[in-house]
């Protein structure tokens, strides 16, 4: 720590260069935080995952309906603790398609499903009552500035009320919300009622998209997916049970690898900055090699220098670093303001933070060992004769 | 001339001793290139996404959706209407009197990408006979056509690329249903390359479907006096509920939020990759400058003015970053260009293969970035390179 001053002093002789070089660490690191956030919205799904609920599809295509007389089978697979069901709304809202999700549910059962989320228990009772009631994402309520009570004029785009009519009402008489962060996103939709939907539909009566169990022990997740695909086998609506998060996993993979995508940006990004800052670096080490020498000669060892030029690139690095990572954090709730809650809410994860400062260290090992290397080697009569 | 003159001689002297400052000069190449690089191959993504929804469809062609329904997946169009719709006056015939119009079924089937396990949506489409006609640009160029009634596919060039066992000659599996591969077909790179096409008829047995989700149809007469005369049809008739869009337009929506996300994406990244590298070549020209500080003043006092010195700089910034510029660019092309992706269209929740696309607007959107960091990068240097009065300057060394 007393070399401090030292190394500060070293960093700034030519301030102009360390605080250009230094704003390049910066946006280096803030595009780093960025980036991570955009990648962890993708992954969201599977890192928010319970690992004791079981999500079950159509076996061909998630686009297959499936009979709501599966319920009852479900529920009697040992090791299944609840059963919930879920159907796609298909919802168009002020003419956007698709502007949230609706699932039509049953109000209990869902809700237990799902205990991350939360709800006022008033409006829990008011939903679970009301045939036409349904609650949105607190996200949701605030873009579009819904208040409880109100109607919520919602089309479908797939079903048809029995006058063939596409225009839906429900009545609103609930948030939901999430404590943490990375689950808020995943309050953004709208549940509605399954027992009047089903009912006023028009087609596929009687059918969900869905069903969601839980489990009593994670470790029995994969044996108990299969002793529920098992109890259809070979019936006309065979089923695929997967742990939620193979199914998040399996859906972010749908897309495509993001994850490759990011990492190459920021290959670029970290090797553009990796040759900038080593310049600088070896630049300003070669011409402090007199100043070197004197320090060798009032008594540095070798391997105080060593470290001296190392520890100036460290000081670089994690200052420029923590600037960027700092920005990247301050600028991310004004992102999602800016996107109107149609992307998940991004934000820097604690792993992210974990991640810049391994960055930060090993870019400044890169950059700071070989004029390190060279300061070491460094010949007092030689440097202070001026000979390179 | 004499001003010329002297910008010409100062800047050759400049561009000929950068070899010996390579070091720096390099570092200016590799942080442009680096910012050009991204932002010429994320956009080349959004461009082909964009471009392969953009060139599905023949604007003489319309197609019927359910009204209130913005996609095919979410359409529905009863059996009893096909006969009804085929039979408009507004839609055109072939040579033996068949109407041009295909009454569609369009599910998703899952299968794995080539090489992993994962299921992916990949739209199958159930065909009229008519639909070969219609859509022209279709061409097998790989095995034959399906056969009527019977479990036979063709498979889209794309789709056959990206997903396992799509060969022709291999069986595929869907809902109690085996299905021979028979045919591999392109039509223009669009977005039909992405799908399975089958004999609808067999699709709906097969599938266990009643209904269809959209017809497509050529118009009679392609002008939009045409289009209003099918519309008006089909507003006069009350047994029908439908949406009539040209194909272009129904296409192009499709692309809107995934495309409008790339770009957005690759817009963002670049412009704080930008900021980055022109931090990096302003340190750069700085430190050229301040090595070059005593030739600059010995030049000045033999009578160069100060305006010839701040172009050569900016001259000297500039190539360097015409370089980066095109390195950048060139990376891009050898590494993007053409290369497939296949991803999942929100619009849609199906799977869209497209090729990655650096155009030449792309590459000159490159170098506009390319030269407007160079700009900023070498302005100031070479202003202070001008301005610092040359006793002081020949006196440091």
């Amino acid at each position: 720590m007393k070399y401090l001053p030292l190394l500060w002093a070293g960093l700034f002789r030519k301030k102009t260069r360390t605080l250009l070089t230094l704003a390049s660490i910066v946006i280096a690191f803030l595009l780093f935080g960025l980036l991570q956030a955009v990648q962890a919205a993708f992954e969201a799904g599977a890192d928010a995952a319970d690992a004791k609920r079981l999500l079950t599809i159509s076996r061909y295509s998630f686009i297959e309906l499936l009979p709501i007389a599966h319920l009852k089978q479900i529920e009697r697979v040992p090791g299944v603790v609840g059963v919930s069901y879920a159907e796609w709304f298909g919802a168009k809202y002020q003419n956007e398609s698709n502007a949230f999700p609706v699932f039509a549910v049953d109000p209990e059962r869902y809700l237990a499903m799902y205990p991350e989320f939360t709800i006022a228990p008033a409006q829990r009772e008011a939903f679970a009552r009301t045939r036409t009631g349904a609650v949105a994402g607190v996200r949701l309520v605030e873009r579009f500035g819904w208040k409880i009570g109100q109607t919520l004029p919602i089309s479908s785009e797939i079903h048809p009320k029995t006058d063939g009519d596409l225009n839906w009402q429900f009545d609103l008489v609930g948030v939901l919300d999430a404590e943490d962060p990375a689950v808020r996103g995943n309050t953004d939709i709208v549940l509605i009622n399954v027992a009047y939907f089903d009912e006023a539909r028009q087609n596929n009566r009687g059918k969900t998209g869905w069903y969601v169990e839980r489990v009593a022990d994670s470790s029995q997740a994969k044996a108990i997916s299969e002793a529920i695909d098992e109890r259809f086998a070979n019936s006309p609506d065979e089923t695929r049970t997967q742990p939620e998060k193979e199914f998040a996993v399996g859906f972010a993979k749908q897309i495509g690898d993001i994850g490759a995508l990011v990492t190459r940006i920021l290959i670029a990004v970290f090797f553009t900055i990796l040759i900038l800052t080593g310049n600088t670096l070896a630049q300003s080490i070669r011409e402090r090699i007199p100043e070197l020498a004197i320090l060798k000669t009032l008594g540095f060892s070798d391997g105080k220098v060593t470290a001296l030029v190392v520890a100036e690139a460290v000081l670089m690095l994690v200052l420029g670093g923590a600037i960027g990572m700092a920005a990247a954090t301050a600028l991310l709730p004004v992102v999602n303001g800016g996107t109107g809650g149609r992307f998940p809410p991004l934000f820097v994860g604690a792993e992210t933070w974990m991640w810049a400062l391994v960055l930060a260290l090993f870019v400044a090992l890169a950059v700071g060992l070989p004029p390190a290397w060279r300061a070491r080697r460094l010949r007092i009569v030689d440097a202070l004769a001026g000979h390179r | 001339m004499r001003w010329l003159n002297q910008v010409a001689q100062i800047t050759l002297i400049n561009l000929r001793n950068v070899p010996q400052r390579m070091g720096t000069s390099l570092v200016v190449v590799i942080g442009i290139a680096g910012v050009v690089g991204v932002l010429v191959s994320v956009l080349a993504m959004a461009e082909g996404f964009r471009h392969t929804l953009a060139s599905t469809g023949r604007p003489n062609r319309v197609i019927l959706l359910r009204a209130g329904s913005d996609a095919e997946m979410s359409s529905g169009i009863g059996r009893d209407q096909i006969p009804l719709i085929a039979s408009l006056p507004a839609i055109a015939r072939d040579a033996s009197d068949r109407p041009l119009a295909s009454a569609e079924l369009v599910v998703m089937v899952d299968l794995p990408r080539r090489g992993q396990t994962d299921p992916n949506n990949v739209p199958f489409r159930g065909i009229q006979p008519s639909a070969l006609s219609i859509r022209d640009e279709v061409r097998i160029v790989n095995g034959r056509p399906f056969a009527r009634g019977v479990r036979e596919v063709i498979v889209g060039r794309k789709a056959a690329q990206q997903f396992e066992g799509l060969e022709v000659g291999s069986r595929i599996a869907f809902r109690d249903s085996d299905w021979q591969v028979v045919g591999i077909f392109t039509s223009g790179g669009d977005v039909h390359e992405s799908e399975i096409w089958a004999d609808v008829e067999v699709a709906q047995s097969a599938f266990r479907r009643l209904g269809f989700q959209s017809v497509t149809a050529t118009l009679a007469d392609g002008s939009d006096a045409g289009l209003a005369a099918l519309e008006a049809s089909v507003k006069r008739d009350r047994r029908f509920s439908l949406a009539i869009l040209r194909e272009p337009a129904y296409y192009a929506k499709q692309a809107g939020v995934l495309s409008r996300l790339i770009s957005v994406l690759g817009y963002t990244v670049a412009a704080f990759m930008a900021v980055g590298a022109t931090f990096g070549a302003l340190n750069c020209m700085y430190s050229a400058i301040a090595s070059r500080q005593v030739e600059i003043a010995t030049l000045r006092a033999i009578g160069f003015g100060g305006a010839p010195v701040v172009v050569s700089v900016m001259i000297e910034a500039l190539v360097l970053a015409l370089l980066g510029g095109a390195v950048g660019g060139t990376l891009a092309y050898v590494y993007c260009d053409g290369a497939t992706l296949s991803t999942l269209n929100f619009n849609t929740f199906s799977q869209v293969a497209f090729d990655f696309r650096v155009t030449p607007r792309l590459l000159a959107q490159g170098f506009v970035w390319a030269l407007l960091i160079g700009a900023v990068g070498g302005l100031l240097p070479a202003v202070q390179a001008a301005r610092l009065p040359v006793t002081v300057a020949l006196r440091t060394s």
